[in-house]
């Protein structure tokens, strides 16, 4: 890729979703706000190469993006009262107040409750996280064509039901508050392992994004503990992000990460909100629970100090609240270095999990250090076939490779 | 300022209660001081309908609603409100006064 290229798709990752936000603001109306967005990133790989990459290459958006849209709104005559509405409001000074984001006001209305929540989910990593349809289809396992519509129906109720496009009343905000919290977690994860092959296997803008719009959440809703749960959980796993690839791309086990690596300063940051909300000695949700888990594994110096009774003590207590496979996989993981990989792969097999990855990785380590090689390699080779990131691949790849015998 | 429909969903013909009239109208009421209100009526039995279709010479009526359904509207208000926030609470109080779930729907602006 050129210079030039690169310098698109990066300001594309860091500014798509501010660019969308400012906007809808402006416009009111979210679909014009993600087209012109669209088209001026459209006519920035046409100009840049041409013209030189302007200074403020975020504002140089916006602005080219506003006027399309006003150019547009001034060729469709259906929609003259739209068009005098923009143009006042172009000019309108920014409304300051404790919430002072666009972003912000943008994932609300992404996560509204009158929208289905594969809806919320989708729209939000369409206009907040700036994913392609694709890329949003691919991480729910719908297809594409499917996705789009289900994007252009939420857009479409947006508009014509006059969802507002701003901060939700003070006194619906909690139950607002976790809707948005799951869409952050899921724009997490897909920076954290992305699905799509084609991707680079982290995506750090996307986690970063995640975590800058949680730390946004923790400020407005300081009393959410969910919302400090969730912060702590990103920090927590981010910090472990260098260790966590090696360098010729290939996934690294938490066992085998070079600790040394990890960021201090998000740990202690993450440790402190940790440790904040114990203290409230109000009872932990699900995302709290699992930061107080990342907390243990981050303690320890090395993988051996991990305290894994303490873990499995932690998933017990998130099975309570959230009784699925997935998080019995998980539980079984740490059974498995407590008591032995025999009593692991025992709760692992009776999951039913046959089309999820990380279920047959699961069950591929355990059969591994059981000795059954052959049961092993047929384990990694599903979890091969199942898994979309490049990085988990390779190392699964490795793995599998390594084994001996038949 | 934008414009719903809120239809009351009831599963049987029984008519409000003296309670549930009653708190029908503190919740008119609120909706006029507040600026909500644009026009609200209740509905006779689906029963008691005539479908009427005159796209074609002599208009043909047919008897009863144009949907059989274990629901139906038993009346409606339509309210003014800024957006759908407001729209939405104001759903949830007349719900919660006419005892019955509502449907709320938007008119094309």
């Amino acid at each position: 890729m050129t210079d030039i290229g690169e310098a698109i798709s990066r300001v594309h990752r860091e500014e798509w979703a501010r660019v969308v936000a400012t906007l809808a603001r402006r416009l009111g109306d979210l679909d014009i706000a993600e087209e012109m967005a669209a088209e001026a990133f459209a006519t920035a790989v046409e100009r840049w190469p041409v013209d030189g990459v302007p200074p403020n290459l975020g504002a140089w958006l916006t602005t080219t993006a506003h006027r399309r849209a006003i150019d547009r709104l001034r060729r469709e005559v259906r929609r003259e009262e739209w068009h005098r509405e923009a143009l006042m409001l172009a000019d309108t000074p920014e409304p300051l107040g404790a919430i002072d984001d666009d972003r912000l006001r943008l994932i609300f209305t992404c996560c509204h409750p009158a929208l289905a929540m594969p809806a919320r989910i989708a729209l939000t990593l369409r206009m907040v996280g700036g994913l392609t349809v694709p890329e949003i289809a691919r991480a729910f396992l719908v297809h594409e064509t499917a996705m789009g519509r289900r994007i252009t129906r939420a857009k479409t109720k947006i508009k014509a039901a006059r969802i507002p496009y701003g901060v939700p009343f003070r006194d619906d905000l909690p139950a607002r508050v976790s809707g948005v919290l799951a869409v952050l977690y899921l724009i997490f994860n897909e920076g954290y392992l992305a699905s799509d092959p084609g991707q680079e296997p982290v995506r750090h803008e996307l986690t970063a994004e995640a975590i800058r719009l949680a730390r946004l959440v923790v400020a407005l809703l300081p009393a959410d503990g969910e919302a400090a749960g969730l912060l702590a959980l990103m920090l927590l796993t981010e910090a472990r992000r260098a260790a966590r690839v090696s360098p010729d791309g290939e996934l690294v086990a938490l066992r085998d990460q070079d600790r040394g690596a990890w960021d201090r300063e998000l740990i202690a940051e993450g440790h402190a909100l940790v440790r904040a909300r114990l203290a409230t000695g109000q009872p932990p949700g699900r995302y709290q629970i699992l930061a107080a888990i990342n907390a243990v594994h981050t303690d320890a110096p090395d993988a051996r100090d991990t305290d894994w009774s303490q873990i499995v003590a932690l998933y017990d207590q998130l099975l309570r609240l959230d009784p699925t496979p997935i998080v019995r996989l998980n539980r079984a993981v740490a059974v498995a270095e407590l008591d032995g990989p025999q009593l692991g792969l025992a709760e692992v097999d009776a999951l039913p999990l046959d089309g999820y990855h990380a279920y047959h990785a699961t069950r591929a380590e355990l059969l591994r250090r059981l000795g059954r090689s052959g049961e092993s390699r047929a384990a990694y080779g599903r979890a091969i076939d199942l898994a979309g990131n490049s990085a988990e691949r390779a190392y699964l790849t490795r793995r599998r490779d390594q084994l001996a015998g038949p | 300022m934008a414009q719903y429909l809120m239809s009351v969903l009831a599963d049987s013909t029984a008519l409000a209660t003296e309670a549930e009239q009653a708190a029908i109208d503190v919740f008119n009421d609120r909706l006029r001081s507040g600026g909500h209100w644009v026009f609200a009526g209740g509905l006779a039995a689906p029963g008691t309908a005539t479908v009427v279709d005159g796209r074609d010479g002599e208009p043909v009526f047919t008897d009863g609603p144009y949907l059989e359904s274990k629901e139906h509207v038993a009346g409606f208000w339509i309210i003014e409100a800024p957006h759908l926030d407001a729209a939405l609470r104001l759903a949830a109080l007349g719900s919660r006064h006419c005892n019955r779930r509502v449907e709320l729907r938007p008119f094309l602006g």
